[in-house]
């Protein structure tokens, strides 16, 4: 396939992988193949099948379609240490190191050197302290792993994932979390294991890193290979045309919109890693939303979105600077009751785990941001609360026998909507949004559509966060791009397009 | 016990609503589905205790002792089911029940403090030892498993160390009563009046209100059980406790705490943050709710109650000793999971803790009546509340 590489023998061959979930057929069809000593870059966008696809390598997932081939064995992996004995160490971008337990424990948990059945300490951490040489880490393994940086722990994973014998490395976006030095410092390590025959496949968002670090590139998009090729022979834009190439299609309220006053202005918004000291998620961020405004902010997963929203609502755990602006008046909001105060609702991006009280029913939910306004100051008033919430309940069509279904029972759609509701309810006028359709069906997105553009109507200003492109594109007034915490495009709805959104969410070139 | 049951289940609206209230067909109020299975509970163990007593169980004499019993776990189950239902624990009621009796005491013994002084003492310490318990749980984030545990500790330890080991009678009569005394029979009839009278205008309320919302009414015979059944209870009640000497002060105070915990976490602000808390902390703090202020006052509201409950304990025993109340916090807890509340937060009623204490107490009243050895009673109360709680998990693996 690749004229120099093709004496050598292939190291992996993945064919025709095919994967289903209830409703959702994440993979089709991907083939994905692997030589000695190659870095191959694995591409696409949220929810293309990428990291799907890594699981089943791993052996996290022993239900799929598809042949996979090690040393032309045909092997199929039913749980994760099968996957481990035939040579496949997988990085996963959350890391799954024990902060409490040392280095070299970490490195060999689970396959502890021992002897008569007690770990044979010595012979632990001589291994583990060749392993990290070999690697070109000065460390001592009887470091806690906790103390170490993020990027020091990374390679701390790889090491661990070596001391398998690994002969192929899986690796998901292992430069979300470092600084430039320490990514640096890894590409270092890649290059170096390389050379020692180790073939390694790369999942990253990062269009730079893949071009200077891989030798080929696979673009994976809606579960389908869509193309392999020598990097040296393709461009970041042709990858980028791959990766977005579909149709926005016309599921979008065609409706115009006429943006009034500003309602919200956030200057200069910086916001720091609470785990990690000096990285910054969201780096020095200015933006405006007018009234009956949608603006969208695109960007890849880590790209600083929802850290963007959580600081100006208040609610980000780490060090926040800047300023916000409601209205032109100076709002200082330092935890989520002044944000809803001020009139911002924050639609959260998991409603699971941040947005309802599943036990509880529709109405307590409604009405949990807002109870002192629309039921009592001190003693809840249910009829007030009832008069308060049917309206929206009947509007946004919630489908629930009645406001006192549990709301656990309701679907994804339905769920979303009361989740809505909570912040209508609130009187905001400034309405966040983060990725308010994810795991919902097709036609209640259209109907979250409909109603994000009749809410933007009626004079609310929308901040969307959404992974989906043809969403942002087709439901946004302007669209901010964010990369590595900082804005590095803004478009209106008429010159944004795919690539070019595509292009500043991967780093390649900043628009103005 | 009467009225506060009549009112929880009046007011209990909130929680759980029958989702089908579509059907036409008249179907069991799935809200109080889980009282009546707990009230079911306990007539069959009070049956099978009145069976092998040969009737001394149920005798007046006894049922007034085994109600008075259950009104200091009763109270302390208020304020612990509020503390369970944010997620919280709290292991140090036994021991507080000893300090604060203990300082009631003390404090009637050598400076012959009144009744209302002494009580306004312990309650000071009760609220104190709360705010602090609290404190440490919410501002400093020690889990209140841990706080607590030393709490239990710390405050035995302050008991044994005021009271220098010894006991200390009870000489106010005022004092005494607060744990003896009776209400006038008629005195229980009136309150009774009052109390069926506030369950049926509370059901023909709520379901007015369901037409005015256009929810399904109840038709008649949903009406007439609503208001049947609790009145009926608590006419049994007064009624049996009137056939020995009265209703007894103490189940008085249980009452008004229980009605009053009732209203706080189903008809208040505070009470249904209670609930958001324990049910979903991050969906609480993104709707605004200070997490860290309502957990310290859920733990201040246990320690007075908690406070009342060792003043009432002391006054009924008729003297403070220094082990006073030692695993009273096991009773509580326990009543509280049995009625309902889930260790890991966002469920349980008050309702369901009163009628909780009153199934531990009985047992605790039917095996010592039947002579059975202390160390079978342990083994018999912790194998209850683990298998309640089985049986609870196992409910909720098959939804």
């Amino acid at each position: 396939m690749n004229g120099n590489l093709a004496t050598r023998p292939v190291l992996l061959e993945m064919r025709n992988i095919a994967k289903s979930f209830p409703g959702v057929r994440a993979l089709d069809g991907v083939s994905l193949d692997l030589y000695p000593g190659e870095i191959h870059a694995l591409v696409g966008e949220n929810g293309a099948g990428k990291s799907t696809l890594i699981k089943i390598l791993a052996g996290v997932y022993a239900e799929y379609e598809g042949d996979i081939r090690i040393a032309a064995d045909a092997l199929r992996f039913s749980n994760v240490r099968e996957s481990e004995e035939a040579g496949i160490a997988v990085v996963f971008q959350e890391l799954s190191l024990v902060p409490d337990l040392t280095v070299g424990e970490n490195i060999f948990l689970g396959s502890e050197p021992a002897r008569f059945g007690m770990v044979d300490w010595n012979a632990l951490y001589s291994k583990a302290s060749r392993l990290l040489r070999e690697l070109g880490l000065d460390l001592d393994p009887r470091t806690r792993t906790g103390k170490l940086g993020t990027g020091t722990q990374q390679l701390v994973e790889i090491a661990k994932a070596l001391s398998h014998n690994a002969r192929i490395l899986v690796l998901d976006e292992p430069t979300a979390a470092l600084t430039d030095a320490e990514a640096e410092g890894l590409f270092a390590i890649l290059n170096k294991l390389c050379q020692q025959g180790i073939g390694i496949i790369y999942v990253s968002h990062r269009l730079q890193e893949v071009f200077s670090l891989s030798r080929r590139i696979t673009v994976l998009r809606d579960g389908r290979t869509v193309g392999t090729g020598l990097t040296s022979e393709m461009d970041e834009q042709q990858v980028i045309t791959k990766m977005v190439g579909r149709q926005v299609s016309q599921v979008f309220p065609a409706t115009q919109r006429t943006p009034g006053e500003i309602a919200l202005e956030a200057r200069h918004i910086t916001a720091e890693d609470p785990a990690v000291r000096g990285k910054l998620v969201v780096n020095d961020v200015s933006f405006t939303v007018r009234r009956g405004e949608v603006v969208g902010i695109a960007g890849l997963m880590g790209s600083g979105r929802t850290e963007l929203l959580m600081s100006l609502f208040g609610s980000f755990p780490g060090k926040v600077t800047g300023e916000a602006f409601i209205d032109g008046q100076r709002a200082a909001i330092r935890r989520p009751a002044d944000a809803i105060a001020h009139g911002i609702g924050f639609v959260t991006e998991d409603r699971k785990r941040s947005g309802l009280v599943l036990d509880q029913t529709i109405l307590a939910n409604i009405t949990l941001a807002s109870l002192a306004r629309v039921s009592g100051r001190y003693v809840t008033n249910e009829s007030r609360e009832i008069a308060a919430t049917r309206p929206l309940f009947d509007d946004l069509r919630i489908k629930a026998t009645s406001l006192f279904t549990v709301a656990g029972t309701l679907s994804g759609g339905n769920q979303q909507k009361v989740v809505l509701a909570k912040w209508l309810v609130t009187q905001a006028r400034v309405l966040f949004l983060d990725e308010p359709t994810r795991g919902i069906d097709v036609g209640a997105k259209q109907e979250i559509y409909g109603m994000i553009d009749q809410l933007a109507q009626s004079g609310l200003a929308v901040v969307m966060v959404s992974s989906e492109l043809p969403e942002v594109l087709g439901l946004c007034d302007r669209i901010l791009v964010l990369y590595q915490g900082r804005i590095t495009g803004e478009f209106t709805r008429d010159t944004a397009s795919p690539d070019a959104v595509m292009a500043c969410a991967t780093g390649h070139q900043a628009h103005a | 016990m009467s009225g506060n049951m009549n009112a929880a289940l009046a007011t209990s609206s909130l929680p759980v609503e029958p989702a089908e209230a579509g059907k036409k067909r008249w179907r069991f109020p799935a809200g109080a589905a889980r009282a009546y299975t707990m009230v079911g509970a306990l007539v069959l163990l009070w049956i099978i205790f009145t069976i092998v007593t040969d009737g001394i169980f149920l005798e007046a004499r006894n049922f007034s002792n085994l109600i008075r019993q259950a009104a200091v776990t009763g109270i302390i189950s208020v304020g612990m089911v509020m503390v369970i239902i944010t997620g919280q624990i709290d292991l140090s009621v036994g021991s507080l029940v000893g300090l604060t009796g203990m300082a009631a005491a003390l404090a009637q013994f050598y400076w012959h403090w009144g009744l209302v002084p002494s009580l306004l003492a312990a309650i000071v310490i009760g609220l104190m030892v709360g705010a602090l318990q609290g404190s440490l749980t919410s501002y400093a984030r020690i889990p209140s498993f841990i706080v607590t545990l030393g709490g239990l500790l710390v405050w035995r330890g302050v008991t044994k160390g005021i009271s220098r080991g010894g006991t200390y009678p009870v000489e106010v009569k005022s004092f005494r009563d607060l744990g003896q005394a009776y209400l006038g029979r008629a005195t229980g009839i009136a309150l009774l009046a009052i109390a069926v009278a506030a369950v049926i205008v509370s059901v023909i309320h709520r379901n007015s209100m369901r037409k005015r919302h256009g929810l399904e009414s109840w038709s008649l015979a949903g009406i007439s059980f609503r208001i049947i059944v609790p009145s009926a209870l608590a006419i049994g009640f007064v009624l049996a406790l009137n056939s020995y000497a009265g209703v007894p002060v103490p189940v008085l105070i249980l009452v008004v705490v229980a009605l009053a915990g009732a209203f706080i976490t189903e008809n208040t602000l505070f009470g249904r943050y209670l609930y958001a808390i324990g049910g979903n902390p991050e969906a609480a703090r993104f709707s605004g709710i200070n997490l860290r202020a309502q957990v310290l006052a859920t733990f201040c509201i246990l320690g007075v109650l908690t406070a009342i409950a060792g003043v009432i304990y002391t006054a009924r025993v008729g003297s403070a000793g220094p082990d006073a109340g030692t695993l009273l916090e096991l009773d509580a807890i326990a009543a509280c999971v049995i009625g309902g509340a889930s260790l890991a937060g966002g469920k349980g009623t008050v309702l369901g803790a009163c009628l909780g204490a009153l199934f531990m107490v009985s047992l605790d009243n039917g095996m010592s009546l039947k002579n059975v050895p202390d160390f079978v009673q342990d083994i018999i109360k912790g194998g209850i509340l683990v298998t309640a709680v089985g049986l609870d998990v196992m409910g909720k693996r098959r939804e």
